[in-house]
């Protein structure tokens, strides 16, 4: 049975082109994907990212279960509000899921995980959470709707159509606020600035409908992929899994290994070390990169994860696992249909604000 | 999505094609197809000259989503190749049925009667 968001009939009525995603109905694009791309490196655009589940945290073990159930150390977030973009482990080293942590006060905190892993997610965490003895509870939020907004303009235009969000407007990046019964966050999936609105699910439509009227685009998956991979930032499932260490997946800024701090996955990871490396490519020929082709390196074989057009630089561009010794700058060969073509290895972040960084 | 002309033959992988005065084939891909492949951005042809198989690929047409092969309508020589689609892919969502992509010199001028037309080929879309 397909799952559908709060917002499934506002999609259908506006003419989204909808498809499956990790088991949700949802909308890939509303006309032409590539507009809706410029539209938030431009202006604004927004994503209905409800198919994503709210995990809130409760009671005085949080800080301590958290600092054992994830790769990036929650003692990092000091002030109130701010977020951490974590990976969590499993014993092997492997990545369960990628989320964002909300610390909200001493005692609360939030999670915002993948919407096709949140069953397994949950299941982990609850494992866990009884193998550890801890004592906090766990809380899917599914009366949630979440909206994304985002692009130069998105905060603006989300503040015009919401003037009880004001407190929001001096965010600073990577942090979250409660605003009566509204979450607002500074985070996002683009490489833009923006807001997360975490919203009752029944207030979702009309929420949607202002943010139109104030001029901000609805977008769809495709557009949202393309944005995410322009701001080199890794799709669950795609640039890794549970059988991909952090450390070759372009995570490593992620996991922190300082200090004596027991994670799941630590032991694993320090007894792998890195094994491959995670970097861009462009394309220097007509054609486009994608998930899976074979990319040969002076150093060995690698793959691309993630490859498509590039709306802001119109060329091919991909992240991929390369061998170790593979430098940026070096030309490599991708096998696209039979042929090799020439790319590029830059660093894995092509776009973000607006500009191109190639 | 606009209509599918009456004066064009279709196959069941979504290509059109046109007889031109001349015995030539013209060939593209529908509206349909460029739309459920969504916004397109590399086209590849094949080479003035190349002999194709009827059902083989024969080009590829590749949007931001999904890359799909155009396959040859019937057997035959290609003769010319529109190359003004390569440059500006995007012009075939604007228009399937004016951005053709190649012309065929079939090796048997009768094939193309078995082609479908445009109710048939409609009914291979509805039953999608």
């Amino acid at each position: 049975m397909t799952k559908e968001t709060v917002l499934n009939a506002v999609h259908r009525a506006s003419g989204a082109k909808m498809v499956d995603f990790g088991g949700w109905d949802m909308p890939v694009n509303y006309g032409s994907q590539i507009d809706e791309h410029h539209k938030v490196r431009r202006d604004a655009g927004m994503f209905d990212v409800s198919h994503m589940c709210a995990v809130d945290l409760a009671g005085e073990g949080c800080r301590a279960y958290l600092a054992r159930l994830i790769a990036n150390d929650i003692g990092k977030l000091k002030q109130q509000g701010k977020a951490l973009y974590s990976a969590m482990l499993n014993e092997s080293g492997g990545v369960i899921d990628d989320l964002i942590v909300y610390y909200l006060d001493d005692t609360h905190y939030r999670m915002v995980i993948n919407a096709g892993t949140a069953d397994k997610d949950l299941a982990w965490m609850n494992a866990c959470r009884e193998a550890w003895g801890s004592a906090v509870s766990i809380t899917p939020r599914r009366d949630l709707a979440m909206i994304a907004v985002q692009g130069p303009q998105a905060r603006q235009k989300t503040l015009a159509a919401f003037h009880e969000l004001a407190a929001a407007a001096e965010l600073k990046p990577f942090f979250g606020v409660q605003i009566g019964d509204v979450f607002v966050a500074s985070t996002g999936y683009t490489g833009e600035d923006g807001f997360e609105i975490a919203l009752p699910a029944e207030r979702a439509a009309a929420a949607w409908n202002a943010l139109v009227a104030a001029g901000v685009a609805p977008c769809g998956l495709g557009a949202r992929d393309t944005l995410r991979l322009e701001a080199g930032m890794n799709l669950y499932g795609q640039d890794m899994d549970e059988n991909v260490s952090p450390l070759d997946a372009g995570l490593g800024w992620t996991v922190d290994l300082a200090g004596e701090r027991d994670f799941v996955g630590r032991a694993a990871l320090l007894a792998q070390g890195q094994r491959q490396q995670f970097l861009g490519l462009v394309l220097e020929d007509r054609g486009v990169l994608r998930a899976h082709q074979k990319v040969f390196c002076a150093a060995g074989e690698g793959e691309i994860t993630s490859g498509t057009f590039s709306p802001t630089l119109e060329r091919s561009i991909a992240l991929a696992r390369l061998p170790l010794g593979v430098a940026l700058g070096e030309t490599v060969e991708v096998d696209i249909r039979g042929k090799r073509l020439a790319a590029r290895v830059v660093k894995p972040v092509f776009a973000r604000k607006g500009k191109s960084l190639i | 999505m606009s209509a599918n002309p009456s004066n064009l033959k279709y196959t069941k992988s979504h290509e059109w094609v046109r007889v031109e005065a001349d015995g030539t084939l013209t060939v593209g891909i529908t509206d349909h197809a460029q739309e459920a492949l969504g916004d397109l951005v590399f086209i590849e042809l094949p080479a003035v000259g190349k002999e194709l198989t009827a059902g083989t690929e024969a080009a590829v047409v590749e949007s931001v989503k999904a890359a799909a092969d155009v396959y040859a309508p019937v057997s035959g020589v290609v003769c010319a190749v529109n190359s003004a689609v390569v440059d500006a892919p995007e012009s075939l969502n604007a228009d399937a049925w004016s951005a053709w992509l190649f012309k065929l010199q079939p090796a048997d001028a009768a094939a193309v009667d078995a082609l479908l037309d445009a109710d048939a080929y409609q009914q291979v879309v509805d039953a999608a």
